[in-house]
C-alpha cells in the first residue's frame, strides 16, 4: 500500500492544498447542515492514527498517518460520510532521510436510506469488491499494514466515483444477504480518481455459525475491458475470539487469495491481563501472473507471501502491531519487518446539550 | 502458474489449533476488548434482539469501541447501517441496545 501511495505521491504534491481545501469544505459543509440533529445522531469523527515503521531490504521508513472519518446525519434518511488518508513518509535516501506528503480522500459519499432494504449511494465510494476494501482498510482495524498482494483486483484504485445501491435484502435469525451493485464512471481527478467499471457483491451470513460467505463481479471498462471476479469467506465462531478471513480473485491478467487468522488471548485471563491483550496474528497469501499487466496492482511475476505477526490491545484504545513477511519470488526475495503504534478515535463532532 | 504447499500444514495447524485452545481455556465466553459497561450488559442472562446483533454483526470485522458519548450513538449505527448492509430492524435493535 504504502509503495502505490509513495508513485502517487509526486503526482498529487501540487494538489495537497487543494486536496486539504477540499476536504475541509466539505467536512465544515456537512457538519453546519447536520447542526439540528437529535440528540443521538450528533455528527461523529472516528478513525485512526498510527506511527508506522516499515523496513524492506534494510531501509527503514517511518510513516505517521491520520486517517480520520466524518459521518453526519441529515434528517432521517440522509448520512453522508467521508474519510481521509494524511501521510508523511521518511525514507532513506543518499545517506539521509527525504519525505513526502500525501493527503487525499478516500471517499466522499451521500447515503439516501430509501427503505429497510435499500440504500442509495452518490459521490465517491469505496469499491464494493470482495471482503478487503470496505471492511479492513482502515488503520485501526486490519492486522497488517500492507493490504493481501491481490487487493488490487476488482477494486482499481480502490474508490468509485458514481452511484451504488445496497442494502440487506433479507435479514432473519438463521440467516441474512446483502448485496450492492454499482456504477462508476472514469475519472481522472487526482482527488476523484476512479474507472469506468460496474458490478457489485452479495452475501450470505449466518449468524449462529458466525460463517459469512460471499461472491464479487467488477467488469471495467476505461481502457481494457476486464472482467474480475471474487469470493471470500469468513469465519468468527461464536465463544472465541478467533477470526479466519479468506478470499480469492481472478482477474483477467492474474489471480491470487489470502487466508488470514487472528485470536485474541483473552480466554486466558481475561481481555485485560497481560496475557489477553496478545494477538497472534496470520496471513499466507499468493499471486500469480497469467499474463502482463502494469494496471492491475499485482507483482509482476507468481509472488507468495507468508505474514506473521503480534499485536498487543493497550487500554484506551491503543494498539501496538509487530509483523514479520517473507516474500518469495523469481524476482527475488526478501524479508519485511513492520511495527506500528496505532489509536483509534471517536468522539462527536461538538459537544451536545 | 504452480501452487506451492509448503507452508499448508501450518496454516492448517494455525487454524485448527487455536479454536481448541480456547475451549480448553474454559473462561468466560465473552472477551475481546470491549469496555466495562458492554461487558456489564453481555453477562446479562438474557440476551436482547440487540445485544446479539451487535456482537454478531460489528464484532465480525472490529472490537466495539471502549466508550463512547451517547450523542453519537445513532450516528454510529446508521454508519454501520450503511456499511454493514444492515436492516432497518437490525440498526434499530442495535440502537436499543446501545441506548436502552
Amino acid at each position: 500500500m504504502w509503495n502505490s501511495w509513495n508513485n502517487s505521491t509526486n503526482a498529487c504534491g501540487s494538489n495537497l492544498r487543494a486536496s486539504t481545501l477540499l476536504f475541509g469544505a466539505l467536512l465544515i459543509g456537512a457538519l453546519f447542515a447536520a447542526i439540528q440533529a437529535a440528540a443521538q445522531s450528533t455528527p461523529l469523527i472516528s478513525g485512526g492514527t498510527a506511527f508506522l515503521t516499515n523496513t524492506s531490504g534494510g531501509n527503514t521508513s517511518y510513516l505517521p498517518t491520520v486517517m480520520p472519518l466524518l459521518a453526519a446525519p441529515l434528517g432521517s434518511h440522509l448520512l453522508v460520510e467521508g474519510r481521509a488518508t494524511l501521510l508523511e513518509d521518511f525514507y532513506p535516501s543518499g545517506g539521509s532521510y527525504s519525505h513526502i506528503h500525501y493527503v487525499a480522500l478516500s471517499y466522499m459519499q451521500l447515503n439516501y436510506l430509501v427503505s429497510s432494504h435499500l440504500t442509495v449511494v452518490a459521490g465517491e465510494y469505496l469499491t464494493p469488491f470482495g471482503s478487503y476494501n470496505e471492511r479492513l482498510t482502515p488503520i485501526w482495524i486490519g492486522n497488517f499494514q500492507d493490504p493481501p498482494l491481490s487487493y488490487g483486483l476488482g477494486v482499481g484504485t480502490g474508490s468509485s466515483v458514481g452511484g451504488m445501491l445496497r442494502g440487506s435484502a433479507v435479514s432473519t435469525s438463521d440467516y441474512s444477504i446483502d448485496y450492492a451493485a454499482y456504477y462508476s464512471a472514469a475519472s481522472s481527478n487526482q482527488n476523484f480518481s476512479s474507472q469506468n467499471s460496474w458490478g457489485g457483491r452479495s452475501s450470505i451470513y449466518m449468524p449462529r455459525q458466525r460463517f459469512e460467505i460471499g461472491a464479487s463481479f467488477a467488469r471495467v471498462t476505461s481502457q481494457e475491458k476486464t472482467n474480475n471476479v471474487g469470493v471470500h469467506a469468513w469465519w468468527g465462531p461464536a465463544d472465541s475470539s478467533f477470526k479466519l478471513r479468506s478470499e480469492y480473485d481472478h482477474g483477467t491478467h492474474s489471480q491470487g487469495y489470502w487466508m488470514e487468522a487472528d485470536y485474541r488471548l483473552s480466554h486466558f485471563g481475561g481481555p485485560d491481563t497481560a496475557i489477553g491483550r496478545l494477538e497472534p496474528v496470520f496471513r499466507w497469501q499468493q499471486a500469480f501472473r497469467n499474463s502482463p499487466d502494469s494496471s492491475d496492482g499485482l507483482p509482476s511475476t507468481d509472488t507468495r507471501e507468508v505474514d506473521a505477526g503480534l499485536d498487543y490491545h493497550l487500554p484506551h484504545e491503543v494498539r501496538i502491531n509487530t509483523s514479520y513477511s517473507r516474500q518469495l519470488s523469481s524476482t527475488g526475495d526478501r524479508n519485511i519487518w513492520q511495527t506500528g503504534i496505532v489509536y483509534r478515535f471517536l468522539f462527536p463532532a461538538w459537544r451536545s446539550k | 502458474m504452480t501452487l506451492q504447499h509448503r507452508f499448508v500444514p501450518l496454516v492448517l495447524l494455525w487454524v485448527f489449533a487455536l479454536p481448541l485452545l480456547s475451549q480448553a481455556g474454559g473462561a468466560p465466553a465473552s472477551g475481546d476488548g470491549n469496555g466495562t459497561k458492554r461487558r456489564d450488559r453481555q453477562s446479562a442472562v438474557h440476551q436482547s434482539d440487540g445485544e446479539r446483533k451487535f456482537a454478531q454483526n460489528c464484532g465480525r470485522c472490529h472490537t466495539p469501541p471502549e466508550s463512547f458519548s451517547p450523542h453519537i450513538s445513532a450516528t454510529i449505527v446508521r454508519h454501520m447501517r450503511v456499511r454493514a448492509s444492515l436492516s432497518k430492524q437490525d440498526e434499530e435493535d442495535i440502537l436499543r441496545f446501545l441506548n436502552p
